[in-house]
């Protein structure tokens, strides 16, 4: 249909062209630098609310171009790229805001909104990618353009995490792309289908498939910071906030989980995965990786290494869910991956203020924030909480699918990792709530960098966190009600089984 | 349609006469000549068909007379050629202020480039390999530095000695068989001898000609040393210009050859990729780098060989190296460009000292991103393209050894673009002030890289129309060969 890929090519370009242009403005053009990154974010979040309602409306949206020969770039739009297309364009727009807050003034601004824009188209595209190698395309498109963003301050340190992050990722990029050719021998087109491809092609060879499965997870795998391919995660907790509240809590890592979604649920099928013995493997290397993140945060005396750990382990619950063959154990994992998405980058737009307002860095110099920037704490607090899995936030929802899903599926040692990634969450963030809340601040610690006028810091540095932490407070409310992402996700497992 | 391959030939001879005749209008003509040039590549991509294009010149038919041939392969390498012409004719526009010797031969260059790509003769190749050597050398030789005389010199003498072998080949080919005719003598070849060693002499001399590992000594020095334009043109074009030649004598004229040669052919491609690498991760100078740069891709080229030998579709071999000679020749031009660039405004090629430099060439840097992920192989970009095409032909024949090759090739050749991406981002970098001109960049000098930089990334987009021009030709040729 003709005029549905305009549009998805009009959702791709919203970021890309503005990025294109922004990089070619002078640094001092402040003001139309910002217009253009704000108007660009609120054009893209309103194409993609048309293309929800398109979808829901039962309309299609594909676009197909030939690349080579026999290899088609296919976009699409269906119930899961939707629910990744929109977790990123309204986050996109609330980074842009902080990132706006919180780089004023500083050198290189044109260079880093033009990468960021890239980084968001490549998100998306990694979204509606509709078959394997158009996914890969964006994936590795995503990978180059963040690296500008990691080295952005150029220190030492930076570059030497981007070597690291350069390392992990073009080395996890090139098993993919073996993989993929892989496969794409075997199989010929790898168009992303509901219930898999693979289950209906009976004469492939069984260990190649299970060789190919292994290349494609270990390529995921290092963006989705699986146990050991997270090495660069920690690390690449040098660059900007914003870059590590938006790619590194939510774009990058999430491209990587939803590869694994993807390969699972729609090349292989996740019941012929299972029949191929793929997944229980899948399942405890996710383990492994919720559990050792979050025995590594416990042991971080930063804010952002806390976080990053915490990241490591929490992303891997999407991947837990997935690996789990059964409906409810989908839904837990796929609604995690908007609700980690919402507490996570509260947590690191929080992190974000407590070092740009007092150069608060250390988990020790927590005392007391409570009083000098009650509403960041507050939003800090709402997204550990949700982080735990208090009732009713939207991390208890997740948890409380992954779980039932394990029972449905008879799995029932996940339940003590549930439990057991639960106490040690409860260990690593309680400690940092009731220092700021209980705790008198200690002499010293804090530098006032940015001091408390009307608001306790920049105003846009305020207003991301408080939208996002009141987002994940209502994902958990009201995740009953129609149009919210667990309904979203229940419809998406209905498909995925049939 | 007689008229404009002719253009491609004569045009560019025309105006390198009247160019050096007239200096002053020297830069003017070459413009005039490279720009209308693609315009004639384009229209002949866009109509060579599947059949090709040949005709007999001055009337004479083969065997007495000498045909030129245009199929997909020739149509793209001129196409190639002609863009390059007029990139680096831009870019020469703002490096060369004074110099006016540089234009006569650019532009001869390019006729005899042309002429090769067309040529369907043995002898007729050997002229064009000659015209092509020594403009090469007087070109190198314009930078007028003892180091770069030394290496044309060095460039002079190889590039001799390659053409003799060639030649010495050639005559014995003609002994044998009668004719010199790319085609006729492709129905005539047997497995002999003299056959053998007549196609390893060529071989040698054409190798030899396409710096390709072990007899590449003699590239990083010319091609580092001589003026940036000169270099990118030497390290786009003209190297591959001598593996066409190669190219072209595997797909025809050489008798069915055992595996093992292929695999052994494939395994020095395979040395020249790490080698390459190594030096160009190790070397102090930039230019350095992106000529060893050169080196390691050139041992792709020589995949052709062990894959068109095992694949089951063996024209995607063709397809795949003819693309990674396309991609290669844009994305290489580009980055000697910017080597150029970055080596005028700092005054040297030091890598360790160039951040200041790139402080003020940040566009020249962005256009090395979009290059280097070409070099790289990655995605979206002409170099994926043709690797994942390479990649594809050798997994559908279970040869897993190049998979590993083309996978790690591509690994390395990451830690070498990236020495130079991150000049970009050094926060105690500062910005040279006060500039002399003879150190100052023009805004062209800027642009035209990312221009290419950014043909490089296009090709990744869509890759059918040459990929199925070259495809088309290869099939026609064995359809030929089995009647």
């Amino acid at each position: 249909m003709n005029d549905g890929s305009i549009f998805l090519i009009g959702i791709l370009a919203s970021s890309a062209i503005p990025a294109l242009i922004i990089f070619f403005l002078a640094e001092e053009s402040v003001r139309l630098r910002t217009s253009l990154n704000l108007l660009a974010a609120v054009l893209k979040i309103a194409l993609v609310g048309v293309l929800i309602y398109g979808v829901t409306e039962g309309q299609t949206f594909e676009g197909r171009w030939t690349l080579v020969p026999d290899i088609d770039l296919v976009l699409h739009a269906d119930a899961l790229s939707l629910l990744f297309v929109s977790l990123s364009s309204v986050l996109w727009l609330v980074t842009t805001i902080y990132a706006i807050g919180y780089l004023e003034d500083s050198p290189n601004r044109s260079r880093f909104f033009g990468f960021f824009g890239l980084c968001v188209s490549a998100t998306v595209g990694v979204a509606l990618a509709g078959n394997l190698i158009t996914f890969l395309i964006f994936y590795e498109l995503l990978t180059l353009a963040t690296y500008p963003l990691v080295v952005h301050s150029g220190t030492a340190a930076a570059r030497r995490a981007g070597r690291i992050y350069l390392t992990y990722t073009l080395g996890g990029g090139a098993l993919l792309v073996a993989g993929v050719a892989w496969l794409k021998s075997m199989a010929g087109a790898l168009d992303f289908t509901a219930t898999g491809i693979l289950s209906n092609m009976d004469t492939l060879d069984p260990v190649s498939l299970q060789w190919i499965f292994l290349l494609l997870m270990v390529g995921f795998g290092v963006k989705a910071a699986i146990v050991p391919f997270h090495g660069w995660l920690p690390v690449a907790m040098v660059a900007p906030a914003p870059v590590s509240s938006l790619l590194h809590a939510v774009a990058v890592v999430k491209a990587g989980a939803f590869g694994i979604v993807r390969v699972v649920y729609e090349i292989f099928g996740v019941e012929f995965a299972s029949k191929l013995g793929l997944l229980l493997p899948l399942a405890i290397a996710a383990a492994v990786t919720i559990i050792y993140g979050s025995v590594r945060a416990l042991f971080q005396d930063g804010i952002k290494p806390r976080l990053a750990y915490s990241t490591i382990s929490q992303v891997s619950y999407i991947a837990l869910g997935t690996a789990i063959a059964g409906p409810l154990a989908t839904v837990g994992g796929l609604v995690h991956l908007v609700h980690q998405g919402l507490m996570k980058i509260t947590l690191f737009f929080c992190a974000g203020n407590f070092a740009e307002t007092l150069k608060v860095h250390k988990i020790r110099e927590m005392d007391g924030l409570g009083q000098r920037m009650p509403v960041t704490m507050t939003a800090f607090t709402l997204a550990a909480l949700g982080m735990i899995g208090v009732p009713p936030t939207a991390g208890f929802i997740s948890k409380w699918y992954l779980g039932l899903g394990a029972i449905e599926a008879s799995e029932h040692w996940v339940l003590w990792v549930l439990v057991g990634s639960s106490a040690l969450n409860a260990m690593y963030f309680l400690p940092m709530v009731y220092r700021g809340w209980f705790k008198d601040a200690n002499p010293g610690d804090w530098q006032e960098v940015i001091p408390a006028q009307r608001f306790e810091t920049h105003w846009m540095l305020l207003l991301p966190p408080v939208i996002t932490s009141v987002l994940a407070l209502a994902v958990g409310i009201f995740a009953a009600a129609s149009g919210s992402p667990l309904e979203w996700v229940k419809y998406i497992a209905e498909l995925e089984y049939l | 349609m007689n008229l404009l391959p002719m253009y491609l030939v004569f045009a560019p001879l025309l105006g390198a006469i009247s160019a050096y005749l007239s200096p002053r209008f020297a830069a003017p003509i070459a413009m005039f000549v490279t720009m209308l040039g693609v315009a004639v590549g384009l229209v002949l991509f866009t109509n060579i068909g599947v059949d090709g294009w040949s005709m007999a010149l001055a009337g004479w038919d083969v065997p007495l007379g000498i045909a030129w041939r245009i199929d997909g392969l020739s149509a793209t390498l001129l196409l190639l050629c002609w863009v390059l012409g007029a990139g680096i004719s831009v870019y020469a526009l703002g490096y060369f202020r004074t110099e006016t010797a540089f234009w006569p031969l650019l532009l001869l260059l390019l006729s005899g480039c042309s002429a090769l790509f067309m040529a369907n003769d043995l002898f007729n190749i050997y002229v064009m390999l000659e015209i092509l050597g020594l403009t090469a050398v007087a070109l190198v030789a314009l930078a007028n530095n003892s180091e770069a005389l030394k290496a044309a010199l060095t460039y002079l003498f190889v590039g001799l000695f390659g053409s003799l072998c060639y030649l010495a080949g050639v005559a014995l080919l003609y002994t044998q068989y009668g004719v010199l005719d790319i085609t006729l003598l492709g129905a005539m070849t047997l497995d002999e001898p003299l056959t053998w060693i007549a196609c390893a002499l060529m071989a040698l001399g054409l190798l030899l000609k396409s710096a390709i590992f072990p007899l590449h000594f003699w590239l990083p020095g010319a091609h580092s040393n001589a003026p940036a334009p000169v270099s990118a043109l030497l390290s786009a074009l003209v190297v591959k210009a001598s593996f066409f030649v190669l190219l072209r004598l595997w797909s025809e004229v050489v008798p069915s050859t055992p595996e093992i040669l292929g695999l052994m052919l494939g395994l020095v491609g395979a040395t020249a990729i790490i080698w390459g690498s190594y030096q160009a991760l190790r070397t102090p100078r930039l230019k350095l780098l992106v000529a060893y740069s050169t080196v390691a891709q050139l041992g792709y080229l020589m995949l052709l060989f062990p894959l068109s030998m095992t694949a089951t579709n063996p024209s995607s071999a063709y397809a795949g190296v003819v693309y990674f000679m396309v991609a290669h020749g844009l994305a290489k031009s580009a980055l000697f460009m910017v080597a150029g660039n970055l080596q005028r405004v700092a005054g040297h090629d030091r890598i360790a000292d160039l951040k200041h430099a790139a402080v003020i060439l940040q566009p020249s840097l962005f256009a090395v991103a979009l290059a280097g992920a070409s070099i790289m192989g990655l995605p979206p970009s002409g170099g994926f393209i043709a690797k994942w095409t390479l990649l594809s032909t050798s997994l559908s024949s279970g040869e897993w050894g190049w998979v590993v090759m083309l996978l790690g090739g591509g690994l390395m050749s990451v830690t070498y673009i990236f020495r130079i991406l991150v000049l970009a981002f050094q926060d105690d970098a500062q910005a040279p002030m006060n500039l002399p001109p003879e150190r100052s960049v023009t805004r062209s000098m800027q642009f035209v890289p990312l221009i290419l930089g950014a043909f490089a990334i296009a090709l990744g987009f869509n890759a059918t129309p040459i990929i199925e021009a070259i495809t088309a030709t290869q099939m026609s040729l064995s359809a030929g060969a089995m009647q």
